[in-house]
């Protein structure tokens, strides 16, 4: 079965919800992709919307890169709203 | 449990100060509750650990749907014969998160598998037992998957992140499995004849033992144990996660009316906890090495499910190609 591509799956759990990485299965192409999904993940109910995405099509960054690739957000508290201080006479803003 | 004598191929834990820069930043990770990830830097020993217990996690709840298997033409109502195909079908699915999560390590499916097939892969010693009569339909959910859950619920909190998040999502699956399992014998119990009702304390005096050998061996006995308890594989070491089984069941032995093979098996007021008899480990170390009661019968199975099933998978591929074709002469 590894000859089989592998395919990650992503489910919606309810309307309005993102679609979530819940695991990987294979498949002989991405009709049978999604209804191995179907039957692995959502055995109860779990899911209103599946997606299912070749595993090498996806770029990921490495997690260990996780201060270099990041590092331009982190000097920027400017763009937090609670950078910004009210008077609290100003109440809820 | 699912998983027993896992090699680490570590003789001893090595200290921070012994690590290379690599191995010490992973350690310190480690120790901060920092889940490691399929990308992120690991030591060669903590990966091959992993694929060894994960796989042998899969194997066992892929062959642990055998002994299932054998009840469900006989399952004595429609309602029952449905819980217990549901059941075996969530094992199945319990079987490929694991695959799954072991693919991220970089292991190959079909390579572990073949492992399993020649005799080189474990998977836990439980399913090497027969199930005679319909209470071991019972008796399995309520302590083979009871025991499987007070290890996995621990095994929540290990630290490889996709093995993690498959525990999680397989203990929301379990109490299920543990509570149709109860609810067998409690009606048989209830409402059986004398007959039914010795069906399942005989169940109970052949699956008792099993169930606690699924912990694995004594703490002191278990070599693997110190390395993987370090790098937060395991999270409880195998006595205590017994003693933890053996406190949840009594009480529900009791309420069932029946009892224990076990005369040492008491409360003892001074600790809060049960005391209990010593395992038959010899026993425990020949069903591992091969020859418990059905073994080769499982493992045929197996190979039989494999090869049997080879012309779907073949089909399977055929018919994606054609598809394929047809999409693109349209």
């Amino acid at each position: 079965m590894s000859e089989w591509r592998l395919y990650e799956v992503f489910v919606r759990s309810k309307h309005g919800l993102n679609h979530k990485h819940v695991g990987s299965v294979h498949a002989a192409d991405a009709e049978m992709a999604m209804e191995n999904a179907r039957d692995l993940y959502t055995r109860r109910n779990e899911g209103v919307s599946i997606w299912v995405v070749p595993s090498d099509m996806i770029t990921a960054s490495a997690s260990d890169e996780k201060e270099v690739l990041f590092d331009p957000s982190e000097d920027k508290v400017y763009r937090h709203a609670s950078f910004y201080e009210l008077p609290d006479e100003v109440g809820h803003m | 449990m699912y998983a027993q004598l896992v090699e680490t191929g570590a003789k001893r834990v090595k200290s921070l100060d012994e690590m290379s820069p690599e191995e010490r930043a992973f350690q310190e990770k480690i120790d901060a509750e920092t889940k490691i990830e399929p990308k992120n830097w690991m030591p060669e020993g903590y990966r091959k650990t992993l694929v060894r217990q994960i796989s042998q996690h899969a194997h066992s709840e892929v062959v642990g749907m055998l002994p299932e298997g054998n009840w469900v033409t006989r399952a004595p109502t429609l309602k029952r014969k449905l819980q217990l195909m549901a059941k075996i079908q969530d094992e199945a699915g319990h079987g490929l998160y694991l695959y799954s999560a072991m693919e991220t390590l970089g292991a190959d499916r079909d390579e572990e598998i073949e492992k399993l097939h020649q005799g080189k892969a474990k998977y836990s010693s439980i399913f090497n037992y027969p199930t005679l009569n319909w209470a071991d339909m019972g008796a399995v959910g309520w302590l083979v998957d009871g025991a499987a859950i007070v290890n996995q619920v621990v095994l929540q909190r290990t630290s490889y992140g996709p093995y993690s998040r498959a525990m999680i999502r397989i203990c929301k699956e379990e109490s299920f499995h543990q509570r149709q399992g109860y609810q067998i014998l409690l009606d048989m119990m209830r409402e059986g004849t004398e007959e039914q009702k010795q069906m399942v304390q005989d169940a109970i005096n052949r699956l008792w033992w099993p169930a606690l050998m699924m912990f694995g061996p004594h703490d002191d006995e278990s070599p693997n144990s110190q390395q993987s308890m370090a790098w937060k594989i395991k999270r409880k070491s195998n006595d205590e996660l017994r003693q933890m089984f053996i406190d949840q069941t009594v009480p529900q032995l009791e309420y069932l009316g029946c009892t224990a093979p076990d005369p040492d098996l008491k409360w003892n007021e001074e600790t809060g906890h049960y005391d209990f008899g010593e395992i038959n480990w010899q026993e425990f170390y020949d069903v591992l090495k091969g020859n418990g009661p059905c073994n080769r019968e499982r493992i045929n199975t197996r190979k039989k499910a494999i090869e049997e099933g080879a012309w779907v998978r073949e089909a399977a591929v055929a018919y994606a190609k054609k598809q394929k074709q047809r999409a693109a002469a349209a």
